[in-house]
């Protein structure tokens, strides 16, 4: 096992130099320069500008500057945001960030995983007819109308929750629910047709025949047997609600990474976008390894050799 | 006379289909005594499986009873709500299936799988379940037992896995243990192992065995009394000695003629399909593949006609009226063993 997970390890950081060298020659592709009135600017200022942020060097000496910098941890200085270093730019802004998707991904799974086993277990009936039709709803409606609907209808007309802005826990229910209502609705059907599948499967019989309850029969067989093609969904959710966020997070003017890193993609700003797009790459490839940790744990048939109990 | 534990009388069940109501269980009637093993034989579709399923109350949604009892201690079984049939199931009624390949659950481990049913009915709590759950995976020959519980169904091999069924359907001890084509997906030398093992504890756990099949041959070594299905019905039941060497209905004739034996050169197959259930003839449902056929054969049921006070068959060749039928080679072979063994034992 350690010696998997060794490997794993190595492989993410090779992922994550290849997506840094990948993105930072992109970035420098991009059309205009980090100044907001360069026409405004002599030719003198553009120099010292550039000499003081290291922009007059070839490019690949950029990039080894660069790379040098973030083994040390340094991931530069923001061009925009006041001067401030990108790491602390980050670290001040990832809690509400972290804490939404993190909201979203529970509030998708879990709601998502009764609302598909139920469906599949009243197979055919109106619960499930019912329960289809509000996940295909789910799925289609961008969660930005859902976002504006939720602040008018909830927050606005009803006044159960605030409308926008970063606080206590209430600030942040609407968000979450506009955020994780696609996971759930995927993660639904998901868990309905494979639930479907497994209950018809002999094991399913065999437990009935022991004498289990219905609840017992689906608690103790079909539903953990009915998560492991949902373990799958988890990587892609993540990036969802990634990248999701960024729309939400300014809808709600949620002081987020999503937020930030608009701006500073349509300003040019190198360091912050290498910074967040660094940030999201390690948090997907933890939750890639994650997710084959926990089909290990999930599911025993492909749990690793030394892995054992 | 032995005492009778189960007693099914005159039951039908239909399959609703969009094609219309397939009848798939046609009057069917038979007992069994206790300690004692009923084989059920008949090709595929005959209705065994659907017998036994309505025995243990789990037969598919779109199955109805129409008619019938299935008596168990004096109590009918059809008549129980699905909370009673829960406590029936496992504990005083337990059923092997056919593929130990995926029967069982592949997420939990094997200890927990048998310990699930003393811990549903016997309200053991877990640890004495466990406890009791490696004394039979011990019982049915699991070895290194004390760490194999802890193992998933995927670590077994087919007969292991076979084993551990057995085991669960075992650990509460049923009276009555159903047991579908048990050996069928297994290989002949495991098959072989498993039919010894049942045995065996049937004779610890004095449990009454009904056993589905369509191999005569694992018949012959299993049953006490064999009852014969053919297209829903029962059409031939008697004691093992009876139907093997003594049989009387034609169908019973095909199936014992179209196994193999040490002199056999050709195998016989018996002409024909099965009748189609969702329209069944009005005769003899083996009528049309019956070369004994006779003109009352399409027009009019056959009762049961007595042979013996255990046998009965259900053809009009019985009918004192019918004319004298010469049998296939070989039944009129065993017919002579068996006019020898009953003269010996005589």
């Amino acid at each position: 096992m350690r010696k998997y997970l060794l490997k794993r390890v190595f492989y993410m950081i090779l992922t994550l130099f290849l997506v840094a060298s990948i993105t930072f020659f992109l970035m420098k592709l991009m059309p205009g320069t980090p100044y907001s009135n360069q026409e405004k600017m002599t030719p003198q200022q553009i120099q010292i500008m550039n000499e003081q942020y290291g922009l007059n060097k070839p490019i690949w000496m950029q990039y080894l500057i660069y790379l040098g910098g973030m083994l040390h941890g340094d991931l530069g200085t923001s061009f925009q945001f006041s001067n401030q270093p990108v790491s602390y730019l980050i670290s001040s802004r990832i809690g509400p960030s972290a804490q939404l998707g993190a909201q979203a991904m529970v509030f998708g799974l879990f709601f998502g995983i009764i609302v598909g086993s139920i469906a599949a277990i009243n197979r055919n009936t109106w619960i499930d007819t019912t329960s289809t039709v509000l996940s295909i709803i789910g799925k289609s409606v961008p969660n930005f109308v859902l976002a504006v609907l939720l602040q008018y209808y909830i927050a606005l007309k009803l006044g159960w929750f605030p409308i926008a802005d970063w606080g206590s826990f209430s600030y942040t229910v609407l968000p979450t629910i506009a955020l994780g209502v696609g996971p759930l609705a995927e993660t639904a059907r998901f868990i309905r047709t494979g639930m479907v599948d497994v209950m018809n499967s002999d094991y399913i019989e065999l437990a009935k025949a022991k004498g289990l309850s219905r609840y017992g029969v689906v608690y103790h067989h079909a539903l953990r047997n009915s998560l492991i093609p949902l373990v799958t969904l988890i990587g892609p959710y993540t990036v969802a609600l990634m990248t999701g966020s960024l729309v939400i997070e300014n809808i709600f003017s949620i002081p987020g990474i999503g937020e930030q890193f608009v701006k500073s993609i349509l300003t040019n700003d190198y360091p912050t976008i290498m910074g967040v797009t660094m940030l999201f790459s390690a948090g997907l490839v933890v939750v890639i390894l994650l997710t084959d940790i926990i089909y290990g744990i999930i599911d025993p048939r492909i749990r690793l050799s030394g892995n054992g109990d | 006379m032995a005492e009778r534990i189960l007693d099914v009388k005159n039951l039908k069940i239909n399959f609703h289909t969009y094609a219309g109501d397939v009848k798939a269980i046609r009057d069917v009637s038979f007992h069994l005594n206790k300690g004692e093993t009923l084989a059920i034989v008949g090709e595929s579709g005959s209705g065994k499986s659907v017998t036994t399923k309505s025995l243990m109350g789990l037969l598919a949604n779109n199955a109805e009873v129409i008619g019938g009892s299935i008596m168990y201690h004096d109590e009918d079984i059809l008549k129980k709500s699905e909370k009673q049939m829960q406590n029936i199931r496992g504990k005083e009624i337990a059923m092997i299936f056919q593929d130990p390949m995926t029967s069982l659950d592949p997420t939990m481990k094997i200890g927990q799988q048998i310990a699930e049913p003393l811990m549903k009915h016997k309200k053991v709590e877990k640890k004495k379940a466990w406890a009791q759950a490696l004394d039979i995976l011990k019982l049915v020959g699991i070895s290194n037992a004390e760490e194999r519980i802890k193992d998933y169904p995927h670590q077994f091999s087919g007969g292991q896995r076979q084993r551990i069924v057995i085991a669960i359907a075992l650990v509460c001890y049923p009276e009555i243990l159903i047991a579908d084509e048990p050996t069928t997906a297994l290989d002949v030398t495991i098959q072989a192992q498993i039919l010894q093992l049942m045995k065996e504890l049937q004779a610890k756990i004095e449990t009454s065995i009904i056993f589905i099949t369509h191999d005569l041959g694992v018949v012959a070594g299993m049953a006490d009394r064999v009852a014969v299905m053919y297209a829903g019905q029962i059409v031939e039941y008697g004691t093992v000695d009876e139907i093997f060497y003594n049989p009387q209905h034609p169908y019973t004739w095909g199936l014992l003629n179209s196994m193999p034996t040490l002199t056999s050169t050709k195998l016989e197959a018996i002409p024909g399909t099965p009748p189609d259930l969702l329209d069944p003839p009005k005769g003899d449902p083996f009528a049309a593949r019956n070369p004994y056929a006779m003109k009352i054969d399409v027009e009019q049921q056959p009762p049961f006609f007595k042979v013996s006070e255990t046998h009965y068959a259900a053809t009009w060749l019985l009918h004192p009226d019918a004319p004298k039928v010469t049998p296939p080679e070989e039944i009129v072979r065993r017919h002579q063993l068996f006019a020898k063994m009953t003269h010996q034992s005589v």
